[in-house]
């Protein structure tokens, strides 16, 4: 399809026909018709349908290779059908400027007298090698129709979203995993057939209040398994379901290389991140987000602070030793316990008796430069049936707590 | 004339394989106990201060496989884990707030996901009335799908639970408090000796080994 200073027109045109289409030029594309014919009949009525959908100037030209084509459309106007096996008989009277030589040869070629495509393909074969080189034979057999070139479609970029809008709205959660089940499997098979994977998820649920309800999820690692997708999804909504029911889905997934992982010999059993995200999650669901994860310290003199690192991601370290001495370990008590200390006797929920032994005071405090600020006198004590706890006196309440045991 | 085939069905009983073990990083115990083993429920049970948590400690330092804390009472610290040589990031914490509900499902996933080398279902400071509500089906049913993996379930405790369903029962009691200087101000706690006695497999053995305090 050729129209002068048209190509973005043509474009959007052809597309509308065929995803094969190629933008030769800014004024030109080609496009496959190849089984188009079981929709619109034959080869001429293809070309009408473009014509009409084009709309007027164009000139539209059908051959069996796209150069033939190309050089159709371009010298003569309205819609030519070039008939297989004559390409060269029918491009036969088209000047020879349309092939756009080079300089050099352009001017060789007006010495030869050479003006037509007809003139250029009667030419020996061997003669127009020695004397044009390899650009010259190119130029023959296009003059010929002979091109054999592959079409290079312009690929369109691809969104891995979909949505889908609900004939009436939904209030529960089964029927609209249905819905989503379908959706995941579609945005699935395209990220397959580009080998691809997703790292994150997206959904958004337009409310029947007219309100937006969306969720992310972060994967890991790439994944691209819709069932896993789905139970993901499934466990957040749960957990943050919308406030009013459902009438259109809107899924998107952001594409990633999928993982590649060699395993070796003598690396020590790790989960598999796809089943290890899924139990998380289901984990997750029972306990509740914040108390998964992996603790990590802070940096702070502040006794039992840490932070939970969620999401919880294996990494090996090399930071492994096997000569250590042997710690006693201390077990926190969350909330610190409430304690009444007289004299040589404490008191708490679940824990009672006489101090036989103790060790302190600690003083301990900091953060005094902001509203947080702590102080605290620190024991370590054994009990007369021989437990052994850690207390401490807080300063600004006044009042004892028993931090945690040693065991 | 047909001839009778009679075929000989070996109806021997076979051995199961013993259980890889794993060390647990206290030289006195492994060379009693061998280690924990893979495969199976491990009971480790006692009262406050008996060195149940110590043992756990040093087991999650000596594993280099990636460990899961089922903590049912919320008294793990990590500052003293860290201390003892235990990898933070290598650990799966999930914290049940105090339910042990919570605590069986959350260990019931990680099994059936696999992957892990050691799970830990931390019963401690549950209070052992609570404790003795969990049904033997859920042992059971955890047995099994330990069984026939490289994962170690290990479960602490106050008082011997999974019962039948372990294969390896400890109890552990302290058998003294190492303070050090005069009482009073100067006094200083050192550490605390353990013993550990074998209650099952139903061979008498014993270890004792000591912890050296933080301070």
């Amino acid at each position: 399809m050729y129209a002068s200073g048209e190509g973005v027109r043509l474009f959007a045109c052809a597309q509308n026909f065929s995803p094969q289409v190629e933008q030769t030029d800014p004024d030109t594309v080609i496009v496959d018709i190849d089984g188009l014919g079981h929709l619109f009949g034959t080869v001429h009525e293809i070309a009408q349908a473009m014509a009409r959908r084009a709309g007027p100037p164009v000139n539209i030209a059908v051959a069996s290779n796209p150069d033939a084509a190309f050089h159709a459309a371009r010298g003569y106007s309205g819609i030519s059908i070039v008939p297989e096996g004559d390409e060269a008989k029918f491009l036969a009277s088209l000047p020879v400027t349309l092939l756009t030589p080079p300089e050099e040869i352009a001017e060789t070629l007006a010495r030869w007298g050479t003006r037509t495509f007809r003139d250029l393909a009667a030419l020996p074969d061997l003669g127009v090698a020695a004397r044009l080189g390899e650009e010259g034979v190119k130029l023959q057999q296009l003059a010929r129709g002979e091109g054999d070139r592959p079409l290079k479609p312009v690929e369109a970029p691809v969104q891995f979203e979909e949505e889908l809008e609900l004939e009436y709205p939904l209030e529960l959660l089964e029927p609209l995993m249905f819905v989503m089940n379908r959706l995941l499997g579609d945005v699935c098979t395209r990220l397959e057939q580009r080998a691809l994977a997703a790292i994150g998820l997206r959904l958004r649920l337009r409310l029947e209040n007219a309100g937006d309800h969306e969720r992310s999820i972060r994967l890991p690692v790439p994944m691209r398994s819709a069932r896993l997708f789905l139970k993901l999804l499934e466990l957040d909504l749960e957990k943050h379901p919308p406030s009013a029911p459902i009438i259109k889905v809107h899924l998107a997934a952001e594409p990633a290389k999928p993982r590649t992982t060699q395993n070796g010999l003598f690396i020590p059993l790790a989960p598999e991140p796809e089943k290890l995200e899924l139990t998380l999650a289901r984990i997750a669901a029972v306990v509740g987000e914040e108390n998964v994860g992996s603790p990590e310290l802070v940096d702070t003199h502040r006794p039992g602070t840490f932070r939970m690192c969620a999401p919880f991601q294996p990494r090996l370290s090399k930071s492994f030793s096997n000569e250590r001495a042997v710690t006693l370990a201390f077990r926190t008590f969350r909330p610190p316990l409430s304690a009444k200390v007289q004299s040589d006797f404490i008191s708490a929920p679940g824990i009672r008796g006489r101090i036989a032994k103790q060790a302190g005071p600690w003083r301990t405090s900091g953060d005094w430069w902001t509203t947080g600020a702590w102080v605290r006198d620190e024991w370590d004590i054994e009990l007369a049936d021989g437990a052994l706890y850690r207390i401490y006196w807080d300063a600004q309440t006044g009042r004892w707590f028993i931090e945690g045991s040693y065991d | 004339m047909g001839t009778v085939i009679l075929q000989t069905i070996d109806f021997k009983l076979h051995d199961r394989p013993a259980p890889e073990l794993l060390p647990s990083g206290i030289a006195r115990l492994d060379s009693v106990f061998g280690g924990i083993p893979r495969g199976c429920v491990t009971d480790i049970f006692g009262p406050a201060s008996s060195g149940r948590t110590t043992i756990l400690h040093s087991l999650m330092a000596q594993n280099e496989e990636f460990c899961a804390l089922v903590d049912a009472s919320d008294a793990f610290d990590p500052v003293s884990a860290a201390a003892a040589g235990v990898a933070l990031h290598r650990l799966l914490w999930i914290r049940c707030g105090r339910n042990a509900e919570h605590a069986l499902q959350a260990t019931d996933l990680l099994l059936q996901a696999g992957g892990f080398g050691l799970v830990v279902m931390d019963l401690g400071d549950i209070r052992p009335e609570t404790a003795r509500r969990i049904s033997l089906a859920s042992w059971y049913r955890m047995r099994r799908a330990v069984e026939n993996t490289p994962t170690a379930l290990v479960v602490i405790e106050r008082a011997p639970l999974a019962r039948a369903c372990a294969s390896l029962a400890i109890e552990c009691a302290r058998t003294g408090i190492q303070w050090s200087g005069a009482p009073g101000c100067s006094q200083l706690l050192r550490g605390a000796a353990f013993s550990a006695e074998r209650r099952k497999p139903l061979r008498p053995a014993s270890a004792e080994f000591e912890a050296c305090a933080l301070r």
